[in-house]
Parts: C-alpha cells; sequence; structure tokens
C-alpha cells in the first residue's frame, strides 16, 4: 500500500518534472537542456521574493512564474531564435544557458540546506494507514490539475490548437497563417512556466540545491523518451511506469538507485522501441 | 538607381592553387607556404614547456593537452559525423579509473597502463554508448550527457573504487619532461593522425553519415558500424587523455567525471573552429590558461565558458581557424554586379 502510494505521488511528480520539457520539445523541436536550470531557479527567485522581500507565498510564487516565462521567451527570442533547426547548436546552446544558470547559482552562494520554501499545508493524514504528508496530496492535486489543465488548453483554446498544429505539421501551420516563431516563443515560455511551477510545488519537499537542476533534467529526459519525445500523454504514462520502478528500487535497493533507474530506463528504450511508448515520429525515421 | 551595386568576390590566392598540385615542389615559397603553418604549430608545441617559466606553467601546459585530446574527439565526432557528445568527462572517468585500478591493484607501469586504459576504455565507452548509435537525434547528446553523472553517483552511492576519496597512490611519469612531451606529442599524432583519417576513404564515409545517412544505407554500409568506429577512436582520445591525468595528478576521484571536462572542450571548439580539428587544440591553447587564471572564481568559471559558448554559436559559429584558413587561402574584392 506504501509503495502505490509513495509510487503515485512520485509519479505525478515526474510527470510534473516532464511536461515542460515534452511541450518544447513537441512543439519546436528544441530539446531544452535548459530544463533543470529553469526548475532551480524558480525556486530562488520565490525565495528571494519571499525571504529576502518579506513577500506573501502565493504573491511571490506568482511573480516567480511570471518572470521564468519570461526568461524562457527572452532565452528564445535571443538564442535559441537563431540556431533552430541545427541540432548541433541547439543541443550546446541550451546545455550552456543550462550550464551557466546553475553553475553561476552555485557561484553566488546557493548551495547547503539554508535554502528551503515552506510547505503550502503544514500536517498530515492517513491513507489507508499510510502517513502522507498534505503537502504530497497537494502535489497530486495540482500534477493532475495540471495535466487536465494542459490537455484542455491544447484542444479548446485558439493558442494551444495552434501549438498542436504547429507540433503535427509545421509547414502546414504556416500556410494556414500560423507564425511558427511566435508559437515556437509561447511553447517555449510555456515550456518554462510548467518547469517553474514543477520547481515550486516540488522544491518545498527538499531543499534547493544546485544539484537538483541536473536531477530534473535527467529525469525529465528519461520520461520523455520513454514517453516517445515530443508525445505529451506517453510522458504521463511514461511518468508512472519510472516513478513506480524508482519508488520500488528505492525500497528493495536503496535510494541512490534513483538516477540509474532513469538511465536504464533510457538504454532499455533505446535498444527496444526508440520512438517510446506512444512516440509519434516513426520508428523509420528515427531508426537510421 | 543609379547606386553602384557591388558585391564581395572571394578567390582563392595563386599560391593556394599551385600549391595543390606538383607545382608546390617548384619553389621555397610555395613550399614554406604550404608547410609553414604545420612547421609553426609542430615545433611551436614542441619548444612550449622549455619556454614555460615555471612548474606551475608546465603542469598547465599537460592539462591544455588533456583538454586537447578531448577537444579534438569531441570536433570529429560532432562535426564529421554528426554526434554530439555532452560527455567529454565519461571518456576522461572510464579511462583515469581503469588506469588507477591497473596501476594500484596490478602494480602495471604507466608505459602499460596508458594504452591499456586507451584500448580497453574506448571499447567501455563504445559498448556503453552503443544503444543510442542506431538513431538520428538527440539521443546520443543525452545519453552521453546521463553517462557521467549517473556514473559519479554510482561510485558514491556504492562507496567502490575509493568512493568519494578517490584512489590514491598512483604512480607519477618518470620526471616532469616525459610528461610533458608525451602528451604533447599524442596531442600532435593523433591531430595529425585524424586529418588524415577524415580525408580517406573512412572520413568520407563518416561525412556521409552525417549528412545523408539514408545515401549510406542505400549504397550498403552499417551505419551504426561506421559510428560505432568513430565513437571508438574518439573516445580512445579521450580515455588517453584521463589515463594521462590519472598519472599526472597521482589520483583518480569523482571530480574525473565532472562537468568541466564535458563543457570546456566544447568551448574549445566552438571558438576554435569547428570542423577544421587544429581549432579546437588551438582553443583549448587559448581557453585552458585563461580558466587557470580564473580559478580563484570557482564554478563561475563554468559560466564563463557557457556565455562565451552561447555568444560565439549565435554570434560568430565559425570560429577562429575557419575565418583564418579563409583568410590565409582567398582574398576578397569589390566587384560590380
Amino acid at each position: 500500500m506504501e509503495i502505490l502510494i509513495y509510487g503515485t505521488i512520485n509519479s505525478i511528480a515526474l510527470a510534473l518534472m516532464a511536461l515542460g520539457f515534452a511541450l518544447v520539445y513537441g512543439i519546436s523541436r528544441v530539446p531544452n537542456f535548459a530544463h533543470g536550470a529553469l526548475y532551480v531557479i524558480t525556486g530562488f527567485i520565490t525565495w528571494t521574493l519571499l525571504r529576502a522581500l518579506g513577500l506573501n507565498y502565493l504573491l511571490s510564487i506568482f511573480l516567480a512564474l511570471v518572470a521564468i516565462g519570461l526568461v524562457g521567451a527572452l532565452i528564445y527570442q535571443f538564442v535559441l531564435i537563431r540556431v533552430r533547426g541545427m541540432a548541433i547548436s541547439e543541443i550546446i546552446a541550451s546545455y550552456a544557458i543550462g550550464l551557466a544558470i546553475l553553475e553561476g547559482l552555485r557561484w553566488g552562494g546557493f548551495k547547503g540546506t539554508t535554502y528551503t520554501l515552506p510547505v503550502f499545508i503544514e500536517g498530515s493524514i492517513h491513507i489507508w494507514d499510510v502517513p502522507v504528508d498534505l503537502h504530497r496530496v497537494l502535489v497530486v492535486g495540482i500534477g493532475g490539475a495540471v495535466v487536465g489543465m494542459l490537455w484542455f488548453f491544447t484542444h479548446y483554446t485558439r493558442i494551444g490548437l495552434a501549438l498542436r498544429g504547429m507540433a503535427q505539421d509545421e509547414r502546414a501551420a504556416l500556410m494556414l497563417g500560423i507564425d511558427s516563431d511566435v508559437m515556437a516563443l509561447v511553447a517555449m515560455a510555456f515550456g518554462a512556466m510548467l518547469a517553474g511551477l514543477a520547481g515550486i510545488v516540488l522544491l518545498p519537499l527538499g531543499n534547493i540545491v544546485v544539484e537538483k537542476g541536473y536531477d530534473v533534467l535527467i529525469q525529465a529526459i528519461a520520461v520523455c523518451i520513454v514517453g516517445g519525445l515530443g508525445s505529451w500523454m506517453g510522458a504521463v504514462l511514461a511518468a508512472f511506469l519510472i516513478g513506480f520502478a524508482q519508488i520500488l528500487t528505492t525500497v528493495y535497493l536503496g535510494a541512490h538507485f534513483q538516477m540509474v533507474v532513469a538511465l536504464m530506463a533510457i538504454i532499455l528504450t533505446l535498444i527496444l522501441k526508440p520512438s517510446g511508448l506512444f512516440g509519434r515520429q516513426k520508428e523509420l525515421e528515427e531508426r537510421v | 538607381m543609379n547606386m553602384d551595386q557591388r558585391r564581395r568576390e572571394r578567390l582563392d590566392r595563386g599560391i593556394k592553387v599551385r600549391t595543390d598540385g606538383i607545382y608546390a615542389l617548384m619553389s621555397w615559397r610555395e613550399l614554406s607556404y604550404l608547410t609553414l603553418p604545420r612547421l609553426v604549430l609542430i615545433v611551436g608545441m614542441l619548444l612550449l614547456p622549455l619556454v614555460m617559466p615555471s612548474m606551475y606553467w608546465q603542469r598547465v601546459i599537460s592539462i591544455v593537452c588533456i583538454y586537447a585530446l578531448l577537444a579534438l574527439s569531441f570536433d570529429l565526432l560532432a562535426h564529421f559525423v554528426g554526434l554530439v557528445s555532452l560527455g567529454g568527462a565519461l571518456f576522461i572517468g572510464v579511462g583515469g579509473y581503469l588506469t588507477a585500478i591497473m596501476n594500484t591493484s596490478f602494480a602495471l607501469p604507466p608505459l602499460l597502463t596508458i594504452p591499456i586504459a586507451t584500448v580497453a576504455g574506448a571499447s567501455i565507452c563504445t559498448l556503453l554508448l552503443l544503444p543510442c548509435l542506431p538513431l538520428r537525434g538527440v539521443y546520443f547528446a543525452i545519453v552521453s550527457l546521463m553517462y557521467p553523472l549517473a556514473l559519479a553517483r554510482v561510485i558514491e552511492a556504492l562507496d567502490i573504487l575509493g568512493g568519494t576519496d578517490g584512489i590514491l597512490g598512483i604512480d607519477s611519469f618518470p620526471n616532469r619532461w616525459v610528461e610533458q612531451y608525451f602528451v604533447i606529442v599524442m596531442v600532435l599524432l593523433f591531430l595529425f593522425a585524424t586529418r588524415r583519417m577524415v580525408n580517406q576513404d573512412i572520413g568520407l564515409v563518416l561525412r556521409a553519415v552525417k549528412d545523408n545517412d539514408q545515401a549510406v544505407r542505400a549504397s550498403g554500409m552499417s551505419i551504426t558500424f561506421y559510428k560505432a568506429v568513430a565513437v571508438f577512436i574518439a573516445s580512445a582520445m579521450g580515455c588517453m587523455g584521463g589515463a594521462c591525468l590519472v598519472h599526472i595528478y597521482m589520483w583518480s576521484g569523482i571530480s574525473l567525471l565532472a562537468l568541466d571536462f564535458s563543457i570546456l572542450p566544447i568551448a574549445a571548439t566552438v571558438i576554435g573552429g569547428a570542423g577544421t580539428l587544429v581549432g579546437p587544440v588551438l582553443g583549448c591553447f587559448v581557453l585552458v590558461p585563461v580558466s587557470e587564471l580564473l580559478r580563484a572564481f570557482g564554478t563561475l568559471r563554468i559560466v564563463f565558458y557557457s556565455l562565451i559558448l552561447v555568444a560565439f554559436i549565435v554570434f560568430k559559429s565559425e570560429g577562429f581557424m575557419v575565418y583564418g584558413r579563409r583568410k590565409y587561402n582567398q582574398f576578397e574584392r569589390w566587384t560590380k554586379v
């Protein structure tokens, strides 16, 4: 029962981490290697607003999300737009930006255990005799809400439909008057905000440390590859797969193996079914 | 429109055209045009340890050469095969740990450990990276980024291979001259060998894999095989660098898997000139000393490379070597259209 409950929580957390990466890659085909950095820096922005400036928690969360959306848009507008379509440059540029942010934070002295965000709701409840913090319950709720809203957004709003159109066929979308640069910008801003939201929701469970940036990037990528790069629903399902696998290894082997699980998941997927569980790309295109 | 429409025309210099053929042998001028750049590089690198003022800077030269090997391997993979490796640290780590184990557990001398670590390490790295080789796209970058991070985590978690303390008590090179000249000669050897290789048949196939993999497949050649060969060669360079590094520091630890080894070679390649093979080496000779000067700033160094990297990739993606080569081989003039 414990495994079931904590597995679900872990899976939802993974899905939250991965959605931003999946969104950006699915729409603009830019692998956003700065994803983990955006996750961590949102935590620090919120911390600064909350602790250093003394703002209301909700207000600082809101401001941090707006700020991270802007950062994402700026990164796209000034750097990634110029290298879009050049695979090597895309990877190097986004990776370098991520590194610059993370190592800059480390240099700025943001390390150790001093930086923590408060949990949203104190206390814990018992679900089938398993004690669970209310915050973790809230993570599940927020995660479910985000997935639902994303689905609603991409199916019933103009921008969402345009984004989906571009993800499916960029040229056809261009012919129908969808500006692909603007849409990719929007996607990048949304992706950054999703990364930031994941950070705000998940970081109160531990300290805000720079190393989390790399972990989050790797776990997000693992989820996206297993689910099929560019497929959002695939990412959610893969999050459950990897989430439960991680909890099982934590229970039976030890907590250090979470990263190894992610790596093994990637390798196995690449060997067995490179396009992922729900990859929309045809296997022929991927496997040369 | 009475404004003169002009455009820049770029033509090969006469001497460049002449030295392409047998006429290179006609006069000393042509001969020196052809050989001088190479000689300057070779002689310059061989003289470097002699002109360095202190032991400290001589040590820096060795480190530069190790980074140069890594940058060379990155350039070969990225710009001749189309595989972006974000994990130079994997090669250094595998080579380094293998050397450390062989030296401390089996008491092999550096003369044996370095070649064995090079070949065995390259085989291990190739095997590790094999699953993503049949695929196109970002998979190679992702997987190569993950291995060093995950390996460091595994070593930490299981407390194997010395855990966080690392493996101590590794033999050093006989003396510092052997150390420096060994790495310098290795860089030169690998540099000219890879330059030669990319112009052979196999180099042609590799470039074809990068540009149009379906055509290679249609010609009845296995893309995976050729990619594996390239990864083997590139990781051999990296593993040799790792082996030398371990013998230089007489220590092997988790910092062999650190990000420095992944990002600096990439920055050096982009600055020096992608796809030139000489450029990355020269880029290391610029960046690594600068990084030594910035040592006091800690991780700000990585921020510094990353920003340089982004600036170069966005605004000046050709790099110095491509620019220099163009100026050396061609002249420009304005012509009326």
